[in-house]
């Protein structure tokens, strides 16, 4: 070790790692139904996909996780994002390069992304 | 990128009780499943509340799964890890709230009093990573320590925060520095002790085996304040897995340049090494400890000198225990002021409890100085169970004193412990309820320090054993008044006049169960009886007559064939014969046998 620099920069690598332990309630959560039908329909690819996406962007205040079904199985997959405030925005069918758009328009940048959401795909 | 971090604790309780074998079927089942990449493993350290092991915690749910057995691995893995279903039946109870939500750890009772400092990465990181310390600002402190400060600022820093000994006498840390950076030489040493010895306690071990390099790095911090460039951990034998990790985390250190020469660029040298202890409790007395570093008979020998100014190897040397290292760090980073927010006016601070004994939630619990013993007992660590009630406390193992219920309320620290003729120790509570006799309690812990005194001087080798002669004298019921006298008597001689702590503390756990309970001393004494029915020459068994049914099931089972007696008629235990081994009255169906 010869600077401060080189344990700052280690530490922000190694942080990335364990940020998904610990209380944050802050956070923005992005739950990924994750039971037997939205697994049938792809939900683990969208799932990573989301996760990977979440790391590469280095975004702090976003927890990614898993869920059970929420009953609406012909929609899978589904991804729920809540904010602190409670306020649920769901997407379905959701595919990995969809998933892609909402971390940028949504997570980043405050954006639903309507046309993915249950709202525009029910009818 | 790993979307999920399952935590499985690799604490000695827990893995005594088969984590390392759930690991490895989790494993097993998350490759079945394709998750490798997915999924991340992580073995801990400690999580404090070792009565509900093995435990896993499942990140980033937080699902705090207790009393894991390998057999529930499979199911965790397809249910929770795969299909996002927490399994609730496995879900810590208390963290379930009527039935549905489940509510953080941090908000049960045994967490929500606790305020962790020493344990503040235990159970969270993976203590053979060093990686996963520095994600958590490890080594910052060194770092800044080396580039900003100069060692008399480390040493006011950690003078103005109040930090004070945590093996149990509680000298003040900054000053023990001070002397030590005042001494000139040309060699000096850091040296830690984490010799723990007393029964009960293992709040040192937990730290090392979850966070070892906390340890490592408040010892290159005093290093540094000191003016040393050596330090040596001894640790005890019996602790294989933090001897383990302790040499694991040394070797990472070094690969990453914060052990070793020129750390940091700053031309600052220093390194550790561990020298393991054989388990004499003796060696936890410092002088001792250092002659035994020496390579010589762990013996203590009379102070002055101080070690600050001859110690290992007659060159200054500081000496502090585990639980104060772990303490330094976040003192360098967030300032004495913070630390010295907490506590009471001399005690700062917060300090680890390990809860054993008659009580609900055995483990480890880090609270700031100042609780009560109340809280702790009842609300942490869920109260005596079984019915049974508080009878007292026991604090600072076979060196420390018992706490009477009536004294439950007030406020732990160092000097609040010493006035009521306990003292801190290094933190074992163990509780007792109204099974456990206090004289027999006397017993054990005189057969203890019998066994460990060294027999350097005469007064501890001898005194010891002629206590430990009159408290068996009393227990097998032919005590005598005289002889309360002279336990007494006896107990003064031997804190005035032993050469070390060892010998000066001894007496106290007959002198505390003398002061709050000298009624059971003398029922011994006076009635040839044991309140509690421990002492076995004093107790006899009886069966009732009217709640007898005469179903032969006590006969059966009397290993000595002491009881006898018609089918469907009373029966009746002969005392002659009787061992007094109990295994009637846990037969009984209906309750007649008595103890009295």
């Amino acid at each position: 070790m010869k600077s401060l620099e080189e344990l700052q920069a280690i530490r922000d690598k190694a942080r990335r790692g364990v940020s998904l332990r610990g209380q944050n309630d802050n956070a923005v959560r992005v739950l990924v139904g994750m039971a037997t039908c939205g697994i049938a329909a792809g939900a683990r690819p969208v799932l990573n996909a989301i996760v990977e996406e979440v790391a590469k962007r280095n975004l702090q205040n976003v927890i990614v996780t898993q869920t059970g079904c929420i009953g609406i199985c012909q929609f899978e997959p589904v991804v729920e994002v809540v904010s602190p405030q409670g306020e649920k925005v769901t997407y379905v069918k959701m595919t990995p390069e969809k998933a892609l758009r909402v971390v940028n328009d949504h997570l980043v940048n405050g954006n639903v992304v309507t046309e993915y959401t249950i709202g525009a795909n029910s009818n | 990128m790993y979307r999920s971090n399952v935590l499985v604790c690799g604490g000695t309780g827990c893995t005594s009780s088969n984590s390392e074998e759930i690991i490895t079927r989790l494993k097993k089942e998350i490759a079945a499943h394709g998750l490798e990449k997915e999924v991340n493993v992580i073995r801990t350290g400690c999580f404090g509340l070792c009565a509900l092991g093995p435990i896993m915690v499942v990140y980033p749910e937080g699902s705090f799964y207790s009393r894991v057995t390998p057999d529930d691995v499979p199911e965790i893995v397809e249910e929770h890890l795969l299909k996002g279903r927490i399994v609730k039946r496995l879900l810590y109870q208390e963290t379930i709230v009527n039935d549905s939500t489940i509510r953080s750890l941090n908000d049960t009772p045994f967490y929500a009093k606790q305020n962790r400092v020493a344990l503040r990465n235990c159970g969270v990181i993976n203590p053979e990573n060093i990686e996963e310390y520095i994600a958590e600002d490890g080594y910052s402190a060194l770092g800044k320590v080396l580039t900003e400060m100069t060692p008399e600022q480390v040493i006011e820093e950690v003078k103005a925060s109040g930090l004070r000994g945590r093996g149990g006498a509680g000298f003040p840390t900054g000053l023990k520095w001070s002397f030590a950076a005042k001494n000139q030489a040309d060699q000096k040493y850091v040296c830690c002790n984490a010799d723990e010895g007393d029964p009960g306690a293992f709040m040192d071990r937990s730290i090392l085996e979850g966070d070892p390099h906390s340890v490592l790095e408040a010892m290159a911090i005093a290093c540094y304040a000191i003016g040393a460039s050596q330090g040596y951990i001894y640790v005890r034998a019996e602790y294989p897995i933090a001897v383990k990790r302790l040499q694991i985390a040394i070797n990472q250190a070094r690969e990453y340049g914060l052990l070793g020469k020129n750390i940091f660029d700053t031309g600052f040298n220093f390194d550790i090494d561990l020298r393991l202890g054989a388990g004499a409790f003796v060696c936890g007395e410092e002088t001792a400890l250092m002659t035994s570093i020496e390579g010589k008979r762990g013996e203590p020998r009379p102070r002055p000198p101080f070690p600050a100014l001859k110690g290992l190897f007659q060159k200054p040397t500081i000496l502090n225990n585990v639980e104060t290292y772990a303490n330094i760090a976040q003192i360098i980073l967030k300032g004495a002021d913070w630390f010295a927010s907490m506590g009471t006016e001399k005690s700062k601070g917060t300090k680890v409890f390990a809860l054993g004994g008659k009580i609900k939630h055995t483990g480890l619990v880090e609270v700031p100085m100042g609780t009560t013993l109340r809280e702790i007992v009842d609300e942490i660590g869920g109260g005596v169970p079984d019915g049974h009630t508080f009878k007292a406390a026991q604090t600072g193992g076979p060196s420390g004193g018992c706490i009477p219920a009536s004294e439950l309320d007030i406020p732990i620290d160092y000097d609040n412990l010493l006035s009521i003729g306990a003292m801190m120790g290094s933190g074992g509570l163990i509780v007792m309820d109204d099974t456990t006799c206090m004289v027999d309690i006397a017993r054990f812990f005189l057969e203890f320090t019998v066994d460990e005194s060294c027999g350097k001087c005469t007064p501890c080798r001898v005194g010891t054993r002629r206590l430990l002669e009159i408290l068996k004298k009393i227990t097998s019921g032919n005590g005598t008044m005289e002889d309360l006298d002279r336990l007494e008597e006896l107990c003064y001689y031997l804190k005035e006049n032993s050469l070390c702590a060892l010998g000066q503390t001894a007496p106290n756990p007959v002198l505390s169960t003398l002061h709050y309970f000298r009624d059971e001393y003398i029922a011994h004494v006076k009635d040839h009886r044991c309140p509690a029915g421990v002492c076995k020459a004093l107790t006899n068994y009886y069966i009732q007559p009217d709640k007898c049914r005469g179903c032969t099931l006590c006969a059966r089972n009397c290993p000595v064939g002491a009881i006898s007696g018609k089918v469907k008629e009373p029966h009746v235990i002969d005392t002659q014969k009787c061992i007094k081994c109990g295994a009637c009255m846990e037969k009984c169906k209906f309750g007649a046998i008595v103890k009295r």
